[in-house]
């Protein structure tokens, strides 16, 4: 926590209006006791359970909803299919394994440490295969990095459609990866001159395949085995996966067993018939790989509705660029009329998820929310109809528009749409 | 690309200078034969196909007998799994259709994907004359070639794929971005705001439980889910929990279609709740072929004999079943997955 100080009249404001409407809160009418206090309670009394009771300890069972969901009517089926992370319900910036996003095209795979393979072949000087053993005596990196599905928000680009911050923002994961830098590896083989793009292949029933030029390969991927601490799990590509940071997460090849160096791309299916974006005339852009800088509020949202009435809130969210660090978060609480600056807290790295809290003071009334995220570029996170201007509504993919939330006097939080 | 300029210049010039200067000397060279078997990508030019040839009849057949139960018998789609055929002219409306007719740019795209990923449950099982047939059938579908066209890698470049023009390199940087990046307005940026659309009014939002709540898309055939088995006791002879166990194992093979459990729906396939010991075809709601009823309708029951003859060799014991599945060569997988559904109860 570098940033945490006062800053903004966001904040100011809120001390102002806890000394006066706090005080009187805390001051007024006497509590009656709280039995939760003054009996005592078998948690208090009973003995808990003794180390190892869980080897591999899960979250508590109060916390049972905040797990990833699907959309069932999304896709055919759900072995290719997507679910959403729970962003409503976390807090920082690290998304926990467990509860992380998966998108699988034929379903996640056991892929044991001893049957791992990674080919090297192409136009590169020797054809090499190394085991999972190989790739762990390479120098590693740790890098924070933020993974999303270029479809994240797709479906809301003809109108607010899905109820929940989960399901219009929940492609997206943010974790600390421990891996070797595919430079070391293409090093290994050597890479004749020639060679300007690379295929990525995965190791599971659909073959996963995307074509990436050689330069963003040198330049920061990641063949990635740990995430977060411990080993990548099964349905985010154990035991290796791609790391392309601050690109769309289907070229993040997962269960990666092969690099193929070529001095053209491949168009592959899901270069092609997916991954691209249909423009309003019909015309479709190609290698739309970066993504660009977007926000959203995660709390208060339609999954997390505001409970205690007026008074101290805390709004929280998250932001992220493709192309570096997020420099400023703007919130607005009336629809785009005034904007105030949001507190960035936490830690800032490149092509990771940033956290940003504004403290209000809720009066009660209905309020409409939307966050604006800058990176250090200087990119201003657009509209959905500015982007809609440019695109149409066809694009299905790189949807970061801004979302709206109308919060109703009552605490309820609903996707919207505004003027 | 200039995206990356000043690293990559010299990682770039780092690599080519002095390539044997940062070896580890980790890993090993690869095989001629390893390489060849993992190497089986296409590109546009046609560099990787293999020497073959396939027409458009025997595509046909092929079709129908191993894609035709999810992608329909003219690319139309069953359900919502993939379209493949038709969709022209619609892409700059709303919802376009993109197919391999209306949207592929490029055909090796359609034979490296039908190779390396097709039929979905049992991907890379194509042979290399089976792939150009195939492929020549799905332009045949798109109204791209004649009937009587073989399609072989000397025939491969000729044809024209509608769409091949279609595509722009991504342009955000120079189109959009500047833009984008005008310092934002702070403070009485707009007179008013009003709410223009809820998503309420068309929600499709799943419920807690994770159940459909849609009002505007029916539910996929929801079939009368027979009620689960109350409370199935631990009955004495029941199967053996280690093969029930290898058997859900095996049950990876068949969830594409079929579902299985409390709540289970009709799929691609039917439910198989309380199928051992049940007659054929018996539940309700479900569109089997002609086949299957005609074997139901002439007494077929799924004892664990007839079951483990239809899992080994699904098209042996109903020929024109539209269950397009190979098999389960292994005699022990298909005594596991019978334990499984034994287990199920209805
Ligand atoms: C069990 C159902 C099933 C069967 C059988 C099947 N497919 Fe598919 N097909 C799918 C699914 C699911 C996808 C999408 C996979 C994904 O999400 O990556 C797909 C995708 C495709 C696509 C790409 C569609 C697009 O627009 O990107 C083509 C082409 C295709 N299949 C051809 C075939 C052919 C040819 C066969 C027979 C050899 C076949 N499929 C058999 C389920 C099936
Ligand atoms: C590609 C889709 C697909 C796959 C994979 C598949 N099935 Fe089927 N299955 C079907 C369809 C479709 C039918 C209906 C057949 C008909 O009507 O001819 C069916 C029918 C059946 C039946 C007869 C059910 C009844 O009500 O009479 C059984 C039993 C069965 N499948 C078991 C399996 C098992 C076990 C597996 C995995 C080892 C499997 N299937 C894999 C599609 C599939």
């Amino acid at each position: 926590m570098s940033d945490d100080s006062d800053k903004g009249p966001s904040r100011r404001g809120f001390l102002g209006a806890m000394a006066a409407g706090g005080a009187l809160a805390a001051g007024g009418a006497r509590a009656a006791s709280d039995p939760l206090i003054t009996e005592v309670q078998p948690w208090n009394q009973l003995l808990g359970e003794g180390v190892d009771e869980t080897p591999y300890g899960l979250p508590i069972r109060f916390e049972s909803d905040v797990v990833r969901r699907d959309v069932p009517w999304l896709t055919a089926d759900p072995i290719s299919s997507v679910n959403f992370t729970p962003i409503h319900a976390l807090e920082g910036t690290i998304t926990p394994q467990g509860c992380a996003f998966e998108r699988h095209h034929a379903g996640a795979i056991e892929l044991a440490k001893p049957d791992y393979r990674l080919m090297i072949n192409g136009l590169v000087d020797r054809q090499m295969v190394f085991t999972y053993a190989d790739l762990e005596r390479f120098p590693r990196e740790t890098h924070v990095y933020f993974m999303e599905c270029a479809a994240n928000s797709g479906m809301e680009w003809a109108g607010a459609q899905l109820n929940g911050c989960q399901f219009t923002q929940g492609m997206i994961h943010n974790m600390e990866y421990v891996g070797v830098p595919v430079r070391l590896l293409l090093e290994e083989a050597g890479v004749k001159p020639e060679g300007k793009w690379v295929l990525a292949e995965g190791a599971d029933a659909a073959g996963m395949t995307r074509s990436i030029p050689l330069e963003k390969m040198l330049d920061d991927c990641l063949v990635a085995f740990k995430a977060n601490g411990e080993a990548l799990r099964k349905e985010h590509g154990y035991p290796a996966r791609l790391v392309v940071p601050g690109w769309e997460g289907n070229m993040w090849v997962k269960w990666l067993r092969r690099l193929e160096v070529g001095d053209e791309p491949w168009e592959q299916r899901e270069e092609t018939s997916k991954y691209t974006d249909v423009m309003a005339d019909g015309s479709a852009r190609k290698w739309t790989w970066v993504m660009d800088a977007k926000s959203v509020i995660t709390s208060p949202s339609p999954q997390a509705p505001i409970t205690h009435g007026k008074g101290p809130l805390v709004i929280t969210g998250l932001a992220w660029s493709g192309r570096g660090t997020i420099r400023r978060v703007d919130v607005t609480t009336d629809g785009g009329i005034t904007w105030h600056e949001a507190r960035l807290s936490g830690p800032s790295f490149s092509k990771a998820l940033h956290r940003f809290h504004f403290d209000v003071d809720w009066d009660g009334s209905e309020m409409i929310l939307q966050s604006r995220a800058i990176d250090d570029t200087g990119y201003v996170q657009p509209t959905k109809d500015q982007l809609r201007a440019f695109r149409g509504e066809n694009s299905i993919y790189h949807n970061n528009g801004i979302q709206t939330w109308l919060v109703m006097p009552d605490g309820r939080v609903e996707n919207v749409e505004i003027s | 690309m200039s995206r990356f300029p000043e690293l990559t210049a010299l990682a770039l010039a780092a690599l080519i200078a002095t390539p044997a200067a940062a070896q580890m000397g980790l890993g090993r060279e690869a095989t001629p034969e390893e390489v060849a078997a993992w190497d089986i990508d296409v590109r546009p030019d046609g560099l990787g196909l293999p020497e073959g040839s396939g027409d458009v009849a025997t595509g046909e057949g092929l079709y129908v007998e191993k894609c035709a139960v999810c992608h329909g018998d003219f690319g139309e789609a069953v359900g919502r799994w993939p379209v493949l055929a038709g969709g022209e002219g619609t892409l700059d409306r709303k919802d376009p259709v993109k197919t391999v007719g209306s949207y592929w740019p490029y055909l090796s795209t359609v034979w490296d994907y039908v190779h390396r990923a097709m039929p979905f449950t049992e991907g890379r099982s194509l042979t290399g004359d089976e792939t150009y047939a195939i492929t020549a059938y799905l332009l045949y579908l798109n109204d791209l070639v004649d009937e009587d066209f073989e399609l072989s890698r000397e025939t491969f470049l000729e044809v024209e794929m509608p769409n091949a023009d279609g595509f722009f390199v991504d342009d955000r940087d120079a189109v959009e971005v500047a833009e984008f990046s005008k310092p934002p307005c702070m403070s009485a940026c707009k007179a008013e705001t009003t709410v223009t659309r809820h998503a309420t009014v068309i929600d499709v939002t799943p419920d807690d439980d994770g159940a459909e709540t849609s009002e505007t898309e029916a539910p996929v055939e929801t079939a009368a889910v027979p009620a689960p088995a109350a409370a199935a006791p631990e009955a004495p002879a029941g199967p053996d929990p280690e093969l029930v166990a290898a058997g859900e194992k095996v049950f990876a093979k068949c969830k594409a279609c079929h579902q299985v459990g409390e709540g289970a729906q009709n799929r691609t396939g039917p439910i198989l709740n309380g199928t051992v010991g049940a007659p054929a075809a018996h539940i309700d709601g479900f569109k089997y072929s002609r086949a299957m009823t005609e074997a139901a309708e002439g007494g077929l029951v799924w004892t664990e004999e007839t079951l483990d003859a239809f899992l080994e060799k699904p098209k042996a014991v109903i020929p024109r079943t539209k269950m397009s599945f190979a098999g389960l060569r292994k005699a022990e997988d298909r005594e596991a997955i019978i334990a499984y559904l034994q287990s199920l109860g209805d």
